[in-house]
Parts: structure tokens; C-alpha cells; sequence
């Protein structure tokens, strides 16, 4: 098995909020392999940007991590991101973990051309040969299908929405990160632009190496890009497991729920539907399974005592005491699903 | 069947800084009674502009928009007003589309007094009540005093829609009506939609840059791509997402990741020659396409401009190439039987 490069252990994070503590992300644990790419998904409010926030030390002041350690290692060094100092930690962001955030609008400076950005970056992180830094610049821009020279020299009002996401993500993987944290990287994005993204983000993973943890709403996205798929409920984590194996056995009725919302362009229209009810209040959690009041498979059981995270089958582990059920109910859907297509099939050769 | 709403060679020009942008260049659609036309296209193509200008919010700088076959730029008085009702806008982001001080049952009775609906409380709390029921806010006793801010992504949307139906309108054109809500509630919302135009006999003008959503609301009606200010290509939902002609619709389909991780590695890619879509103020001669198609042939696709033509598949398309090699593969067909 491959070296994990992050080691998440036991993490816990809580919003301090008027009416109480927010338990945002509640016992979080994983690895992440070298190399591998994870996507966290979930509804809004389920903690996944908090985790990833976390992970970078950039929650907000009202945010205390709990409990937890969260080991990177690379090179021989190993450490706890949670226990790093300021000079540290100004090492490990963008050298070691870079993020590329959700609003590619928001998150380049409107005055500054895109070299004096990528000028700075490179700076401040104890880079200072500039010609060095823009040869390497121009070849990532290359390397993410923009015109170099245009863009190196452009100021963000010049350029589309799809090619500052492009800028965002070249410019973070610029110091050779071990570590590519996405938020949301194609939402809001026209779909042939999504696909470029996707595009990109396949060569530059192979070429470069780096694991990626990319946090998303959008099931189609994770299914052509990763290769392990958490499914996160009311900051815990309900299912993690290679991507076939989640997609195709899920063992957690909320990512049956999200697999049966996502429209794909055959799906079947009897065949989708919405999850019921809407995400527990995160201050005031119930006991027992946290999904139970929405969950179409809950006994008595569930609402008393809360199913805890294990392993079923090789690397997929599931929170819910009747996991079988949701594994069930999606090979029927994929069999009747097979049976209408060799149906379709014999109809179209008489 | 006389169309209910119709665009008639729409060409429409923004002006901005004394230069002139045309952000629709001859476009005509149809909408029949009772069906769901979906407006597809990237952002720019002018699909939010097109719906504006179904629901009269904006006056074509040329070309006609007609309501019931009478254009609407001639209608006055009591006959204004009608098509004015008749046709309603729910608009993207739910969020900035409610008044955030005024509760919901203020948003909803406002219009029912103001068009003479209802003429005091009680009769405005009852009628609030049931445009609660109609779009799945139940109890309606619960949400009816609240404020935006205490209700969720998904029930803001619904009042949005409840607002829409106030007036009883014949027409909703719901701008990206789905795109801010979460993923897990989007079907349910849909749905509602797809459940009111049964009940209400509603037509619908759906703008969406989602084609999985496209078909999934539109399931038989009838999906427009648009490209830089023009249809491209029309056609129903299923010819559309299964035999879609024009390269740009083609290129559209494949390009979209599906939810199954089997069928979206596996799929069939259409590589476009250039990722980034031109400007509308310098769009390229002929066909608008041409510098992005893998199909485009020098001397026709960037001289002549393709008009719109009944393809093979049941859809109208606007393309130099595919028509080409439709008639070549006909001719091929003809030959074989004489033969």
C-alpha cells in the first residue's frame, strides 16, 4: 500500500454561534494516499469546506479545531498541521497543501495584473529568481490551455471566468505541492468550460503527481475524477470507499439519496428523486443516526442508538445499521437498468 | 394550434458607452400552449436576454414579440395588462430575488391586492394559503409569517414560484430557476414545476445552462441550443440529448460528465479546436461556430452564414457540414436503389 501523505485523525471542529456550539465536523478520520484524488460530497452545510478550511488552517475566528491531529508527510519530515507555528505553517500552505478556492472572482486581487500575483506568491514563499518564476508560470499556463503570454501580462477583468479558474489553479500548483485542496472548482462554470477543467486537472495530476481532495456538490464530477468517495452527513463522515464500489454498491442510504437526485443524461425519469427533509440543526444534534428522520430504511434502531463507521467490504466502510439495504435497492435499479438497454438493443436489430 | 407566445426575427442591440452590441441576431422561437420550451446555452449566448424579452421586459431594438398573435408592442390598456399577467418571471437566485424585510405572506399578497384578487385580509390570508399548498410548503401555517431569511435555499425558491402564480399566469419563464438550490431537493423542485403545469395547464419558458436538467424537466417538449445570440439547433428533448446534430450541441453532450463513474470515463469525447468562446462584440463571419468546430470546412463554414434546416433526426439545425453530409449520405442511399 502507498505511504499516506495526510493522516487525518479523530478531527472536530466547532463554530462558537449566539445559541450555542455548531458542531461543524464532528470525528473525521482518513487517509490520504500520494497521488490519490478524494472527493468529499454532501449537501451545503454537511462540513465538508469546514474540513477542508481545517486543513489549511484558514477557518475563520469563530472556528476552534476541538480535537484531532492531522499528520502530513513527505520527504522523510512528519508533522501535525494543527500544531504548526506561523513560520511553519507559511511553509506548508502552497508548498506542501495548496488551495484553490470556489470563486475565482473573488479570489484574484482586481488590481493587480496576474505576474505581480504570481510574482508575490512565489515570493513569499522564499522563491526569489523572478525570471525563474515566469518561465515556470508560462509553462503551467501553457500546461492549462491558456494563451501565456496574454494572460501572464492580463489583469483578472480581462479574462473570462473559466480562465481565472485556470489562472487559480495553475498558480497552485506553482511551488510543487504534495497536496491540491479544490473547493468547488467548476461551479457556476459553462459546461465546456467544466470539461476543460476536468481536462486539466487529469493531466496535471498525472504529470505532477500531487493528491487531491476536492469537495463538491456534484456527483458526475467525482465519478469521472476520483478515486475515493467520502459521502459526509451533518459533519461525520457516512460512507467512504473506492469510486466504483460507492457508485455502484452504496452502503449508506444519503449517498443512495444523492445518487438517485443527480440527473444524468439517460437517467431514467421515474428513476430520480429528491431526498425528503431537510439536514438536522447542527447545534442541537438528536441521538442516535443523525440521517434516520430522512432515511426510507429506518427502524426503532436508528433513532436510538448511532450506527458507528465500519468496514463492510474491502476500503468501504459505512454508518448505518442496515447498509445492506441501500446495496440492495442499486443493483436492482442497475439490473432492471441493464435489462432495458439489452431490451433496447434487440428492438433496434430486428 | 395558434402559439401562445412567439419571437419573430429578434435582433436586439444593448448599447453601452455609445457603442452598440448585438446580443441576438435573428432569433425566432415558438412557445405552444401547455408545453415546455428550454432555452440551453453557455453564458453570453442570450438565453436570460430571450426569456427578459418573452416576459416583456425587454423591448426589441428589432423583430416582433407576439402574445397570442398580437404583437405586444402595440398592446394597450386592458390588453397590456393581461399579457403582462399572463406571463411570469421566477428568476435565478432566491436569495436576492425576495424582499428580505417583508414576510412571505407580504410578498404574496401584495400582487393579489394590487391586481384586485382579493379585496381584504382574511381573503388574502386564504388565497396565501393555498399558493403555499400549490408548491409543497406545508403547513402553509408554519412558513406564512416568516421572513426570507428563516427559510431554506429550496423554499425560498418555492415562494418565488408561489409569487409567479399570484396573477395566474398562463407563461412562467423560470431564468436558472434550480441552479442555486442544493442538488439533493433540485428533483423535488422540478418536479412541482412539471406537477403545476398539469394542474394549471402552465406553459413554460425553462432557461438552463444544464442539459441533464434540460431533459429531465423538458422530458417531450421542446429544447433550443443557442450559440452566441442564435439558435443553432431545435428540436425535441430526446432528439436533442440522443441524436443531436449540430457540432456545438454534439460537443455539449459529450462534454458532460455523467453520474456514473463507468459511463463518464468511458464516453465518447468531441474535442473542440479552441476552448474559449469569442467575444459578442467581435463575433467571427459566417458560421459564429466556425473557429471552435472540429468539423469546419475553410471556404464555407467562415464565408457563409448557415441557416436553419430540417436535419434527418427531426431537429432543426443551423450547419454547413452536417446538412452536407446528410444530402451526400441520401444521395449515396438514392444511387443504391436505383442500382
Amino acid at each position: 500500500m502507498a505511504t499516506p501523505v495526510l493522516t487525518v485523525n479523530h478531527l472536530s471542529v466547532e463554530y462558537q454561534s449566539p445559541r450555542g456550539q455548531v458542531k461543524a465536523v464532528r470525528d473525521v478520520s482518513f487517509e490520504l494516499e500520494a497521488g490519490q484524488t478524494m472527493a468529499f460530497i454532501g449537501e451545503s452545510g454537511c462540513g465538508k469546506t469546514t474540513l477542508a478550511l481545517s486543513l489549511v488552517r484558514l477557518l475563520p475566528k469563530a472556528a476552534r479545531i476541538v480535537s484531532g491531529t492531522a499528520m502530513y508527510q513527505h520527504g522523510g519530515k512528519t508533522m501535525d498541521v494543527f500544531k504548526l507555528n506561523g513560520g511553519q505553517l507559511r511553509n506548508y500552505r502552497w508548498s506542501d497543501c495548496a488551495m484553490v478556492f470556489q470563486s475565482a472572482l473573488n479570489a484574484l486581487n482586481p488590481v493587480l495584473k496576474i505576474s505581480s500575483q504570481v510574482q508575490d506568491t512565489a515570493r513569499a514563499h522564499g522563491e526569489h529568481d523572478a525570471h525563474k518564476v515566469e518561465q515556470r508560470a508560462l509553462s503551467l499556463f501553457e500546461m492549462v490551455r491558456l494563451d501565456p503570454e496574454r494572460v501572464y501580462n492580463a489583469y483578472p477583468h480581462e479574462l473570462s471566468g473559466g480562465m481565472r479558474q485556470r489562472v487559480l489553479i495553475a498558480m497552485g500548483v506553482l511551488l510543487h505541492p504534495q497536496i491540491v485542496i479544490l473547493d468547488e472548482p467548476t461551479t457556476a462554470l459553462d459546461v465546456l468550460t467544466q470539461r476543460t477543467i476536468i481536462d486539466v486537472l487529469k493531466q496535471l495530476r498525472e504529470e505532477m503527481g500531487f493528491a487531491m481532495i476536492f469537495i463538491s456538490h456534484d456527483l458526475s464530477m467525482a465519478a469521472e475524477l476520483t478515486h475515493k468517495l467520502v459521502t459526509m452527513y451533518a459533519g461525520q463522515i457516512v460512507e467512504i470507499g473506492p469510486v466504483n464500489p460507492v457508485f455502484y454498491s452504496p452502503m449508506h442510504p444519503y449517498t443512495l439519496g444523492l445518487l438517485k437526485a443527480a440527473p444524468g443524461l439517460h437517467s431514467f425519469r421515474e428513476d430520480l428523486a429528491s431526498i425528503p427533509g431537510s439536514p438536522p440543526d447542527l447545534i442541537r444534534l438528536p441521538p442516535g443516526c443523525k440521517f434516520a428522520p430522512r432515511c426510507p430504511f429506518k427502524t426503532d434502531l436508528c433513532i436510538t442508538e448511532e450506527p458507528p463507521l465500519v468496514t463492510h467490504a474491502p476500503d468501504h466502510a459505512s454508518a448505518c445499521h442496515y447498509w445492506e439495504e441501500p446495496v440492495v435497492a442499486r443493483k436492482a435499479f442497475h439490473d432492471a437498468l441493464a435489462l432495458v438497454k439489452s431490451e433496447l438493443k434487440s428492438e433496434k436489430q430486428p | 394550434m395558434t402559439a401562445i407566445l412567439e419571437m419573430q426575427h429578434i435582433n436586439h442591440f444593448f448599447t453601452a458607452r455609445r457603442s452598440k452590441l448585438q446580443v441576438l441576431f435573428d432569433v425566432s422561437l415558438t412557445v405552444q400552449p401547455n408545453q415546455t420550451l428550454c432555452l440551453v446555452g453557455e453564458s453570453g449566448c442570450g438565453k436570460t436576454t430571450s426569456g427578459k424579452m418573452l416576459a416583456g421586459l425587454l423591448t426589441p431594438t428589432g423583430g416582433k414579440v407576439l402574445y397570442e398573435g398580437h404583437d405586444v408592442a402595440t398592446l394597450e390598456g386592458a390588453e397590456r395588462s393581461a399579457y403582462r399577467r399572463a406571463v411570469q418571471i421566477v428568476h435565478q437566485d432566491p436569495y436576492a430575488s425576495l424582499n428580505p424585510v417583508h414576510t412571505v405572506y407580504r410578498t404574496l399578497s401584495f400582487p393579489l391586492f394590487r391586481h384586485g384578487l382579493v379585496h381584504n385580509a382574511e381573503e388574502a390570508r386564504v388565497r396565501v394559503t393555498e399558493l403555499l399548498q400549490l408548491v409543497d410548503l406545508t403547513p402553509p401555517g408554519d412558513l406564512i409569517d416568516k421572513f426570507p431569511h428563516q427559510l431554506s435555499g429550496g423554499q425560498r425558491q418555492r415562494v418565488s414560484i408561489a409569487r409567479a402564480l399570484t396573477v395566474n399566469p398562463r407563461v412562467i419563464v423560470a431564468d436558472e430557476a434550480v441552479s442555486m438550490v442544493d442538488v439533493s431537493i433540485r428533483i423535488s423542485l422540478l418536479n412541482t414545476l412539471n406537477e403545476l403545469q398539469k394542474r394549471l395547464g402552465l406553459t413554460y419558458v425553462f432557461i438552463t445552462h444544464d442539459l441533464a436538467v434540460a431533459r429531465y424537466f423538458a422530458w417531450e417538449g421542446q429544447i433550443a441550443v443557442m450559440y452566441l445570440g442564435r439558435v443553432i439547433e431545435q428540436g425535441s428533448a430526446p432528439v436533442i440529448t440522443t441524436a443531436p446534430q449540430h457540432p456545438y450541441t454534439r460537443a455539449l453532450i459529450t462534454a458532460l460528465p455523467e453520474p456514473d463513474p463507468e459511463i463518464t470515463r468511458n464516453k465518447e469525447r468531441f474535442t473542440l479546436r479552441s476552448q474559449d468562446i469569442p467575444s459578442l462584440s467581435r463575433v467571427p463571419p459566417g458560421c459564429a461556430f466556425h473557429p471552435r468546430c472540429p468539423l469546419f470546412v475553410p471556404g464555407i463554414c467562415d464565408m457563409v452564414r448557415p441557416e436553419l434546416a430540417p436535419s434527418e433526426a427531426g431537429s432543426v439545425t443551423a450547419c454547413h457540414v452536417t446538412a452536407r453530409t446528410a444530402m451526400h449520405d441520401e444521395a449515396v442511399r438514392a444511387r443504391s436503389v436505383v442500382s
